[in-house]
C-alpha cells in the first residue's frame, strides 16, 4: 500500500471501522474448507435479491399502479420502453430463481443440521425472510392486474375471513381496503411490495448474516471447526472466506446464471408455471378463470390448504405447515448435526420429506381432482409426520461417530 | 339423414361429442421467421377483425418494422381512419355498443395467443358451424355458445355439424383410406370462396400474426439468449481456473 | 496449509482475465438499465412530425398547430406587413438573426421562413415560456403606439414582430424559435421534418 492510501484508509478507519469490518466478515472470517454444492445457495439467494431490487426499481419507473393503468403499463414496458421486456423477464424469472435458491438453501440446512445450537437464531431469521419473501412475491404477482393477479388475491385474502367472531370479515375488508378486490388493494400492495417489504427483507438478511458470522458456518459433516485450532488461533479446517470462497462462489454464480439465462431467454413463461397464461388477460371481477392456481413456489402450502375439506381447518393446517418450520431447532433432538452421521430413520425420512414437498408443490398448481386431493393428503401426512415424529426418532436412533476433522473439502 | 362423404384431412378436428370431455385441438406449427405469412396474417386481421377487435397494446410502426412493410404501403393498406404511423392500434368500437350487439364486448386481441395458446385459436377459427338457435346463426365447437359471428364464413363456406364419414386410418395394402361414420362431426356442406386448404392457410397465417402480436420481441429474445450463453460459457473458463488455482493452496 | 511456490504470475493472469471479462459482462448488463431511460415509443410517437394543411389560411390569419407538446403559429402575412418588416430593424434586439440557434438556415432571412408569405414559428415566448398573443393589425395598441403587427406576450410584456423578432425593451432576449419544417406539397407543411430531420 502506498503512503497516500495508508493515510486515506487510516483516516477513514479512525472514523468508521471499514478495514476491521472487512477483515471480520471477509478476509479473516474462517469458513470450513469442505463446503460442497449445497453451500452455493446462500450467495445465490443474495444475488437474486439484488436482481429483484434492481430490476424492480427500474420497472417502477414505468409501471402505473392503478387498476385502470396497471395491465396496459406492463405491456407498455414490454413493447414501448427500450429493453423494458428484458427488465420485466429478469424480474419474473428472478422471482422463480429466488425461490429455487431459497428452497435449496433451506434443504441444505435440513441435511446438515445448520439450524441446531448455536445457530437457532440464524434459522429463525431465515424463516422470517422466507415469510417476508412469500408476502413480497404474492403482492408482486397482484400488480400486473391480470386475471390470476385478481383472482389469486381474491382467494388468498378471503382466507382471512375464516377467523371467527366477525373478526375475519372485518380483517378481510381492512386488508382489501374495499368491499371487493380493487384498485385500493393494488395501490397499497404496490407501496408494500416496492418499499416496505424489501426494506424488511434487507434488514433481516443483514441480521441473518451477522448471526451467522457470530457463531461461524456449519459444514456438511456438522463438525465444529473451532474446536481444533492451530498455534495462531486459526481453525485447522477453516479457510479465509476471501479470497477462497469469493472465487469459489463465482463459479457457482456463473453456472447459476447460465441456467437462469436459458430459462429467461428461451422459456420466460415457464410453460405457464412462472407467468400463468390467464394473467395475460386483464382482471375481470365478473369472470372467474377455470383454474385458480398459485405460482409454483406457493404450491406446497396451497396443496395442504386444499387437502383439508374444512375451510377453517385448511387455513390452520396451511399456517401450521409454515409455523412448524420455525421450531425445527427444538424438534431435532439428535446429538449429531449432519445426516451423514444420523441414524437410518433420519437418513430415510429426509429425502422422503423432500420428495413429498416437491410433490405437494406440483399438486398445488393442478386442479383439485379426486386423485390429486388424495395425493395431497398423503403428502400432507408425510410433511407433518416428518416434523411431529422428529423429537422421537432423532433421540432414539443410533447415530454414527462424528469425525474430529472435516472430510472431503478441496 | 343425408350422409356426406367428406374426406377430412388430419388437420380438421374430428370431434366425437360424447367421447372426450374437452375438444381435441389441432397443432399450430408457429413460425415467426416466415415474414410473408405474418404479412398475410396482418392483412387478414386488418380487413376482417380490426373492426371489432382492437390491438390496443401494439403500434403500427412496430408491426411495419418487424414485418418488413414500408411505411407508405403500411399506411395505404393496413392503417385506416385518421390513425398515424406511430399510433396504438385501437379501434372505434365502444365497449357499450359491442356488449349490446354481441352480448359481450369483443375483447382486445393483442395477447390472445398468450392467453388461449396458438393451438386453441387455430382450431377455434376453423370450428364454427351452422346453428340456427344462435343469434348470428353459428356456434363453435371449441367455444360453446360464443357471441362472435363467423366473420370468415364467406371464405370458409358453410360448415355444419352432423354425421359424416371420417378418415380413421389408411390401408397400406390397398392404398385406400379407411373411413367410418361418426356423429357430431364438423364438415363443409357448401364450399366458400376459398378451398379448404386455402382457408386453413389463411387461418394459419392469421394465428401466426397473433402469436407475433402477443410478444413481438420473441425472436430477438432468443437471438440474444444464444449470445448471453456463449459469453457465460467463455467467462466460465477463467473463473473456474481461478478457483482451482487458489484452492491449490490446500493441497 | 499454504504452499510456497505459489505461481503469482498465473494468479495475476487469471485474476486479470476474470476481472476484464467480468467488467465486460457488467457493461452488457448495464445496457438495458441505461437504455431504458431513453424516450419510449410513446414519447417518440407524441414527438412525431405534425402535418399542417395551409390551404385555408387567409392572408393575415394564423393557425395554431401542435408539435412536441408546443404550440406552432402558422401565419400567412400580407404583402403590406411583409413590406414593413425591414423598417422595424432599428427597434429590434436581433434584427439580422445573429443568434443562429433560433432558426434553421433556410429561415435565416428577413421573413424568417422558406416562403416569404408563410411563417412557421413556435408560440413559446423566449423569456419564460408563455404563449404570445397574435395582434395582426397595423394599428396603435395599448402596449405600442406604433404597432406594425406581430405578437405580444401578456405575461411580462415581450413584443415580437411578424417574423417573430424580439423588440427592444422586452424582457425576452431572443427571437422566437423557428422549428424544423418543410413543404410536403403546396398545401401541406410538415413541422419537425427538414433536410436534417427526416
Amino acid at each position: 500500500m502506498s503512503k497516500q492510501q495508508n493515510t486515506l484508509m487510516g483516516w477513514i478507519d479512525d472514523r468508521l471501522p471499514v478495514t476491521q469490518t472487512y477483515e471480520k466478515h471477509m478476509s479473516k472470517y474462517y469458513a470450513p474448507k469442505n463446503f460442497n454444492f449445497w453451500y452455493f445457495f446462500g450467495v445465490l439467494s443474495m444475488l437474486m435479491l439484488v436482481n429483484q431490487i434492481l430490476t424492480g426499481i427500474w420497472l417502477t419507473m414505468n409501471f402505473v399502479p392503478s387498476a385502470e393503468g396497471a395491465f396496459a403499463s406492463v405491456e407498455y414496458i414490454m413493447r414501448d420502453v427500450e429493453w423494458g421486456w428484458l427488465l420485466r423477464y429478469m424480474h419474473s424469472t428472478g422471482a422463480t430463481f429466488f425461490f429455487i435458491a431459497v428452497y435449496l438453501h433451506m434443504m441444505r440446512a435440513l441435511m446438515y443440521g445448520s439450524y441446531q445450537k448455536p445457530r437457532e437464531l440464524i434459522w429463525i431469521f431465515g424463516m422470517l425472510i422466507y415469510l417476508a419473501l412469500m408476502a413480497e412475491a404474492f403482492m408482486g404477482y397482484v400488480l400486473p392486474w391480470g386475471q390470476m393477479s385478481y383472482w389469486g388475491a381474491q382467494v388468498i385474502i378471503s382466507l382471512f375471513s375464516v377467523i371467527p367472531f366477525g373478526i375475519g370479515d372485518a380483517l378481510t375488508e381492512w386488508i382489501r381496503g374495499d368491499f371487493l378486490i380493487s384498485g385500493a388493494t393494488l395501490n397499497r400492495f404496490f407501496a408494500l411490495h416496492v418499499v416496505a417489504v424489501p426494506l424488511v427483507i434487507v434488514m433481516l438478511v443483514v441480521l441473518h448474516l451477522l448471526a451467522l458470522h457470530e457463531v461461524g458456518s456449519n459444514n456438511p459433516d456438522g463438525v465444529d471447526i473451532k474446536a481444533l485450532k492451530d498455534e495462531n488461533g486459526k481453525p485447522l479446517d477453516g479457510v479465509p472466506f476471501h479470497p477462497y470462497y469469493t472465487v469459489h462462489d463465482m463459479v457457482g454464480i456463473v453456472v447459476f446464471l447460465m441456467v437462469f439465462s436459458t430459462v429467461m431467454f428461451f422459456f420466460p413463461e415457464g410453460n405457464g408455471f412462472m407467468l400463468e397464461y390467464p394473467n395475460f388477460e386483464p382482471a375481470n371481477g365478473l369472470k372467474t378463470p377455470d383454474h385458480i392456481a398459485p405460482v409454483w413456489y406457493f404450491g406446497a402450502f396451497y396443496a395442504i390448504l386444499r387437502a383439508v375439506p374444512d375451510k377453517l381447518l385448511g387455513v390452520i393446517a396451511m399456517g401450521a405447515a409454515i409455523a412448524i418450520l420455525f421450531v425445527l431447532p427444538w424438534l431435532d433432538r439428535s446429538p449429531v448435526k449432519s445426516w451423514r452421521y444420523k441414524g437410518w430413520i433420519s437418513r430415510t425420512l429426509i429425502p422422503i420429506f423432500a420428495a413429498a414437498f416437491v410433490l405437494l408443490t406440483w399438486l398445488g398448481t393442478q386442479p383439485a381432482t379426486d386423485i390429486n386431493t388424495l395425493l395431497s393428503r398423503i403428502g400432507s401426512v408425510i410433511y407433518f409426520g416428518f416434523f411431529l415424529a422428529m423429537p422421537i426418532y432423532t433421540s432414539m436412533e443410533k447415530t454414527k461417530p462424528v469425525p474430529e476433522r472435516v472430510t472431503g473439502g478441496h | 339423414m343425408k350422409k356426406v362423404f367428406a374426406l377430412i384431412a388430419a388437420l380438421i378436428p374430428a370431434v366425437a361429442m360424447a367421447a372426450a370431455p374437452s375438444v381435441q385441438l389441432d397443432k399450430h406449427l408457429t413460425d415467426l421467421t416466415d415474414t410473408a405469412s405474418l404479412q398475410r396474417g396482418a392483412q387478414t386481421y386488418m380487413n376482417y377483425c380490426m373492426g371489432c377487435h382492437s390491438l390496443e397494446h401494439g403500434r403500427y410502426n412496430r408491426v411495419a418494422r418487424d414485418l418488413d412493410i414500408p411505411e407508405e404501403l403500411m399506411m395505404e393498406n393496413l392503417v385506416f381512419a385518421d390513425k398515424k404511423f406511430g399510433d396504438l392500434m385501437t379501434n372505434a368500437m365502444r365497449a357499450e355498443d359491442g356488449k349490446k350487439w354481441f352480448g359481450a364486448t369483443p375483447p382486445d386481441l393483442t395477447l390472445v395467443a398468450r392467453v388461449r395458446r396458438p393451438d386453441w385459436v387455430y382450431t377455434y377459427l376453423r370450428s364454427f358451424y351452422e346453428d340456427p338457435t344462435r343469434p348470428y346463426g353459428v356456434n363453435n365447437e371449441v367455444f360453446k355458445d360464443v357471441g362472435m359471428p363467423h366473420v370468415l364464413g364467406e371464405l370458409q363456406g358453410r360448415q355444419v355439424k352432423g354425421t359424416a364419414q371420417v378418415r380413421v386410418g389408411f390401408d397400406t395394402l390397398t392404398g385406400q383410406e379407411i373411413t367410418e361414420e361418426q356423429d357430431g362431426v364438423l364438415y363443409l356442406a357448401e364450399p366458400g370462396t376459398l378451398s379448404a386448404a386455402e382457408y386453413d392457410k389463411l387461418v394459419y397465417d392469421l394465428v401466426n400474426f397473433l402469436v407475433y402480436m402477443g410478444e413481438p420481441i420473441a425472436l430477438e429474445r432468443q437471438r440474444l439468449g444464444w449470445w448471453v450463453l456463449l459469453f457465460l460459457a467463455i467467462f466460465f473458463v477463467p473463473v473456474y481456473m481461478l478457483n482451482k488455482e487458489y484452492w491449490k493452496d490446500f493441497k | 496449509m499454504s504452499q510456497d511456490g505459489v505461481n503469482k504470475g498465473r494468479r495475476t493472469l487469471l485474476l486479470g482475465t476474470t476481472a476484464a471479462l467480468g467488467a465486460v459482462g457488467a457493461g452488457f448488463v448495464a445496457v438495458p438499465f441505461v437504455k431504458s431511460w431513453l424516450p419510449s415509443e410513446k414519447a417518440k410517437a407524441a414527438g412525431a412530425p405534425a402535418k399542417v394543411d395551409i390551404s385555408k389560411i387567409e392572408p393575415g390569419a394564423m393557425l395554431v398547430a401542435e408539435w412536441r407538446g408546443k404550440p406552432v403559429y402558422v401565419t400567412r402575412r400580407t404583402p403590406e406587413t411583409l413590406g414593413l418588416l425591414e423598417s422595424l430593424n432599428g427597434d429590434l434586439k436581433d434584427p439580422l438573426n445573429t443568434n443562429k440557434a433560433q432558426q434553421p438556415a433556410y429561415a435565416d432571412n428577413l421573413h424568417r421562413s422558406r416562403d416569404p408569405e408563410l411563417i412557421v414559428v413556435l408560440g413559446v415566448c423566449t423569456h419564460l415560456g408563455c404563449a404570445p398573443k397574435y395582434f395582426p393589425e397595423v394599428k396603435p395598441e395599448a402596449f405600442d403606439a406604433n404597432w406594425k403587427g406581430g405578437w405580444y406576450c401578456p405575461c411580462h410584456g415581450s413584443k415580437f414582430d411578424l417574423s417573430g423578432r424580439v423588440f427592444n425593451g422586452s424582457p425576452a432576449a431572443d427571437n422566437l424559435v423557428i422549428p424544423p419544417y418543410s413543404y410536403e406539397s403546396d398545401n401541406v407543411v410538415v413541422v419537425g421534418v427538414d433536410e436534417e430531420n427526416a
